[in-house]
Formats: C-alpha cells, sequence, structure tokens
C-alpha cells in the first residue's frame, strides 16, 4: 500500500478496504525501516499523526464528508510551523522551539484532514541545494545513499521516493521543490508567487519563497495544491483569485494544439549529456502527441543567476535578522544585548547562511546599493519581459529541471558557486514569480539516475503545467511499463 | 575554490556580451571590510572565518557583479512579483496569541515580558 499514489490510498481509505490509522502506521513502520538511512526526517510525529488518523477514521465511520485527501500521510518541511511541533529550519539557531501558532498551510493540511507524519529535514533556512547544509546532518538520496537528495527540500524529496510519505510539502525559492523532485524522480510543483499562503513559512527571500505540493504523481500533486492553495487573508501577498483548475486539468492531460517553447538558453553546454537525451525524448514525445514545439529565446535568462544571488541574500540579511537571541530560539553568552545577539548569531548559524546574510548586508550597503542590489532588480525587470514574449509564442515552456543528477555528497560543498549553478534552470521562474513544475523525465544513461522536466506557465495558470505533465507523465509511463521508483534500490535491507 | 573562476562558467553559459559594453569589476574584499560588514550584522565571525569569507566572497562578487552589464538607466526595477501597493485590512479584533504563547518560545521572560539583556552600554 505504501507505494500507491495518495489518490489510490484515498480511494481505499472510502471504500474502508484500509483505515487511516492503518495507513499511518504503515508509513511510520517505513519510516522506522528505511530513515537510519535515508535521514529525511528531523522529527517523527507518530502520536500526532495517529491521534489524527483515529480522528479522520471516526468521522469517515460517523459518514462525515471529508475532502479528497482525508486520511492520507504527509511529510512536512520544516521551514512550517506546526504548533506545539519542533521547528527548526535545518537551524541550530531553532533548536527545541515549538511554535505556538499553525501555518496557514498546516491549518489547511488539517482542515482536509491530511496526516502529518513530522518534519523533514532542509538546508538551513532553505538555503542550499543539497541539504548538506542542514544543522542536523544530510538526508540521503533513496536512489543512491551517497548522493545528494536535491536541495533545500531534500528530506521532503527523499521522503517521497523512499516511500516514507506519498505526499510532501516543499518550498521553493529558487529552485528547492522541483531541483529535489528532478533528482529524485519525483513530482514537485512551485505555483505561481501568491498562489500558496506564505503565513508561518519562516522567510528566507519573501519576494521568491513559494509553498507548493511534492508528490510521486503529477494527479496526486494537484489534489494537494487544491488543499493548500488559494486566497488567505493572513499573507498580504497572497493572491486574491480561485485557485487554477489544476485537479481537473490532471485528470485531461493533454496537449495537443498546444505549443510548447523551449528555451534555448536552459540547454547545451553545461548540461550532463544523459540529462539533454532525456528532455530531448521527452521533447520527441510531447510532438507525437500532438504538440507544436517551438523554440524561444529568453537572452537575459543568463543574467538570472547572478541577479538571483544578489536579490535572496539581500532579503535574507533583512529577513534573518529577526533571530536576534531575544523572543525565541536559541541565546548563547553574556553582557550587553548586541553582543549576546553577536554570540547568538555566530552560534546558531551555519556557514551558508552567514556567507549569505554577510553578501546581502554588502548589496545593501550605501554605496553599493544602486550597483548590486538595484542592478539585480533590474534584471528582474529583464527577465519578466523575457518571459511575457516567450509566452506570446508558447502556452507553456520547457528545460530540463536541472543541469546534473545527484551528486555525490561532499562533492560541491566547497565550492559555492558550483552548487549555486544547480538552480540555473529553475531561478528564472522564480524572479518572474510564475509557476514552475518537475516531473521525472527518466534514468540518465551515465549513471542511471533520475532527472526533472521542468514545465513553466504564465502567472495563475497553473493548470497548464498540470494539462502537460499529466500528459507527459502517462505517456512515459506506458513507455516504461512500471513508474520511474520501481527502478530504486529497497531500503533498509541491512 | 578556484578564486579565478569567473562565474557563470563560460562553459556552462555561452559568453554574450558581444554588443553590450563591458564592464570589469574586480571586487577585493578584504577581511576588515567582511569583520565591518558582520559588524552590521551581529554575527561574532571568527578569524578563520574572517579571512575564508573574504576570498569567498571577492568570488562570488565579481561573478554576480555580470547584472550591471545590462541594468541600464531605461529599466526600472522590479522588487517584487505581484504589482501590489498597500494592502490594508479592517481594524478589528481577531483571536491572536494569549501572551503566555507570544511569551512560549523566550530565552528569558519575567512578569509577562520578554527579558534581554542590557541595551545600553555604561556610558549611554
Amino acid at each position: 500500500m505504501i507505494k500507491n499514489s495518495a489518490v489510490e490510498m484515498a480511494k481505499a481509505l472510502n471504500s474502508k478496504e484500509i483505515s487511516s490509522v492503518e495507513l499511518t502506521q504503515a508509513h511510520l513502520d517505513q519510516i522506522s525501516k528505511v530513515d537510519t538511512d535515508v535521514h529525511a526526517f528531523l522529527h517523527v510525529d507518530s502520536e500526532g499523526a495517529l491521534a489524527q488518523a483515529r480522528d479522520v477514521d471516526a468521522r469517515r465511520k460517523a459518514g462525515e464528508k471529508l475532502a479528497p485527501l482525508a486520511g492520507v500521510p504527509l511529510a512536512l518541511k520544516d521551514v512550517l510551523v506546526q504548533k506545539g511541533i519542533p521547528t527548526t529550519c535545518g537551524s541550530k539557531m531553532l533548536e527545541g522551539w515549538r511554535p505556538p501558532y499553525d501555518s496557514t498551510v498546516v491549518s489547511r493540511l488539517k482542515d482536509n484532514g491530511i496526516i502529518i507524519l513530522g518534519k523533514t529535514n532542509m538546508d538551513e533556512f532553505a538555503m542550499g541545494s543539497s541539504t548538506e547544509n542542514s544543522a542536523y546532518g544530510p538526508t540521503h538520496n533513496p536512489w543512491d545513499l551517497t548522493r545528494i537528495p536535491g536541495g533545500s527540500g531534500g528530506g521532503s524529496s527523499a521522503a517521497l521516493a523512499a516511500f516514507e510519505a506519498p505526499l510532501a510539502i516543499g518550498t521553493d525559492t529558487g529552485g528547492s521543490i522541483r531541483q529535489p523532485a528532478a533528482v529524485t524522480g519525483t513530482v514537485g510543483v512551485k505555483p505561481t508567487y501568491g498562489g500558496v499562503s506564505r503565513y508561518g513559512l519562516v522567510a528566507f527571500s519573501s519576494s521568491l519563497d513559494q509553498a507548493g505540493p511534492c508528490a510521486r504523481t503529477v494527479l496526486d500533486a494537484a489534489y494537494l495544491h487544491e488543499a493548500i492553495g488559494g486566497y488567505d487573508r493572513m499573507d498580504s501577498t497572497s493572491i486574491n483569485a480561485p485557485i487554477p483548475p489544476v485537479v481537473e486539468a490532471a485528470k485531461n492531460g493533454n496537449v495537443k494544439g498546444m505549443k510548447i517553447g523551449v528555451i534555448k538558453e536552459l540547454q547545451g553546454d553545461g548540461y550532463q549529456p544523459g540529462v539533454l537525451k532525456l528532455f530531448n525524448q521527452s521533447l520527441d514525445l510531447l510532438a507525437s502527441l500532438g504538440a507544436e514545439i517551438v523554440e524561444v529565446s529568453c537572452k537575459y535568462f543568463d543574467y538570472a543567476l547572478a541577479a538571483y544571488y544578489l536579490i535572496a541574500p539581500s532579503e535574507c540579511s533583512s529577513n534573518l535578522a529577526r533571530f536576534d537571541a531575544m523572543r525565541y530560539g536559541i541565546r548563547v553568552g553574556e553582557g550587553s544585548a548586541e553582543e549576546v545577539m553577536n554570540a547568538t548569531r555566530q552560534q546558531g548559524f551555519g556557514r551558508e547562511v552567514k556567507r549569505r546574510i554577510i553578501l546581502g548586508t554588502y548589496a545593501l550597503s550605501s554605496g553599493y546599493y544602486d550597483a548590486y542590489y538595484g542592478s539585480a532588480q533590474k534584471v528582474r525587470t529583464l527577465i519578466s519581459r523575457d518571459f511575457e514574449a516567450a509566452f506570446s509564442k508558447a502556452d507553456v515552456l520547457v528545460s530540463p529541471t536541472a543541469p546534473t543528477t545527484a551528486f555525490k555528497i561532499g562533492e560541491k560543498a566547497n565550492d559555492p558557486i558550483a552548487m549555486y549553478l544547480n538552480d540555473i534552470a529553475t531561478i528564472p521562474t522564480n524572479l518572474a514569480g510564475i509557476g514552475g513544475m518537475s516531473i521525472p523525465a527518466g534514468l540518465a544513461d551515465e549513471d542511471g539516475l533520475p532527472a526533472g522536466f521542468q514545465i513553466m506557465a504564465p502567472a495563475m495558470k497553473d493548470d497548464r503545467m498540470y494539462q502537460v505533465g499529466s500528459a507527459l507523465e502517462a505517456a512515459l509511463l506506458s513507455q516504461w511499463g512500471k513508474p520511474i521508483l520501481d527502478n530504486a534500490p529497497s531500503l533498509g535491507a541491512r | 575554490m578556484d578564486c579565478e573562476r569567473r562565474w557563470p562558467d563560460p562553459k556552462v553559459i555561452r559568453a554574450r556580451s558581444e554588443s553590450l559594453g563591458k564592464v570589469t569589476f574586480m571586487s577585493n574584499i578584504s577581511r576588515d571590510d567582511v569583520a565591518n560588514l558582520a559588524k552590521l550584522a551581529r554575527i561574532d565571525l571568527s578569524e578563520e572565518e574572517l579571512n575564508h569569507l573574504s576570498k569567498e566572497l571577492s568570488v562570488i562578487l565579481d561573478a554576480v557583479a555580470r547584472v550591471q552589464e545590462v541594468a541600464s538607466a531605461d529599466v526600472p526595477p522590479t522588487s517584487h512579483p505581484l504589482p501590489l501597493q498597500n494592502v490594508f485590512r479592517v481594524d478589528e479584533v481577531r483571536p491572536s496569541l494569549t501572551p503566555n504563547e507570544a511569551l512560549s518560545g523566550a530565552p528569558a521572560q519575567e512578569e509577562q515580558r520578554f527579558k534581554v539583556p542590557q541595551i545600553l552600554g555604561e556610558e549611554q
């Protein structure tokens, strides 16, 4: 049962073939079995999950009409607060902190009867592309435990690939949902900015951060998207409009007559040949399904990474000022408030977080502001214009999600620039605030590891990603004859 | 880390600066510069971190300085993906955290208040 899709699990729950308690226990058992090796979870809330499951079972038994995913378990990225449950953001700074309130995403999960199994590992404060920056140790890719599961949401993607949960929540500031999905053979969606509330999402870069669904199938992701999405008065940047019809789109995957734009700048040199081969095979498949493939050029994308590594650190240096040792989190040292702050932030923050805070402080300091942050904001405009022009020629845009498959743990740990390049294809959508989805494209020839196919749609046209994603997913599945994760080694056999 | 390396790596992204005014910007961030930034950011960096970060920051800044190549005066800046101005809500009383909940994560508290170390120095 744990290898089924969330929709299949929901069906079994509905027909009372299985109870939510049994389903939840099966996932808790799987976590016990494999998480010593995978380390996807920072905290497992067995009691809370089972209590929630008992409640859903009782309501179902009483004949209450439940939400589509009621009773299905989920893994929550540790950057979203859940009342009373430790929330660390992968940082020592918040060790032991138990938030006094629920994020809107968590409230909606609870309202939908979705069972929260626990909190997943991540790069500290979501800064990273490998989950190696977690203060609590790295997560291991279920496909090969010596490799990274992507980041920052590597815990969520690994939990899906290791069948520890059928659903997960991620957050994506520059690719932290999509790149982990790509390197673990799972599905990840960054909705349009403002499509899912940020209330209770610990801020990294507020103009870029976006929570979204992670799953093993496009339809599962769509149901989860509908469960967590939509307007929230607690987030002033939440879009006050209906959620795009993503479930309907995922159920009706079809690309006939659609124009699919291949972004010239997001392929070629620097991309692993096996990743590009899979990308091109997917394009051929889409063409055979009746889509028209057109090439588009987004010439300012070459500047996206540079703009991102000014904007995100700038916003982070401001956002993380809240960790001042006064109201929550750890407090280190004695003396004046300033001395305590200095000592606490020195001890509480890890290397990458300090690097970005210092970089952001520099980029925002007077004399450099216009040259760095100001110029990056202009590049942001140019990238949005590139997208607008491209979407005038195509309904969706596509690219490989990440330039390579999963690399070895430790391989890029001492080279921040090499690490930053992982997000080269995912960052432009965050800068423009549009949606992006990654679905498995297959296994690369060189290493037999999964690679992702990225689909991007205009703002609030998220349904188009699901429409194309589900069509491609079905076509690939019929080629492979079995789900991609069936090729992953079985875990916990030691 | 190879400090000569520019970013993005030419192998990764085709060089495309033909018609664009070339901006050469050699960042040289000293240990003292980083120490000053760390003071502003309230982080007590170690000597080793100061030295390490000054090298890394110079490389990263050289790489990100490329944004200046295309940031001409006629391009308006974008600070946010949504064209929002001020977002207001009705000023009404709604359920919120109790004082105990709000203080529940505090490193120290006293009389329903956050207890903080001395803020002003002796001479102030």
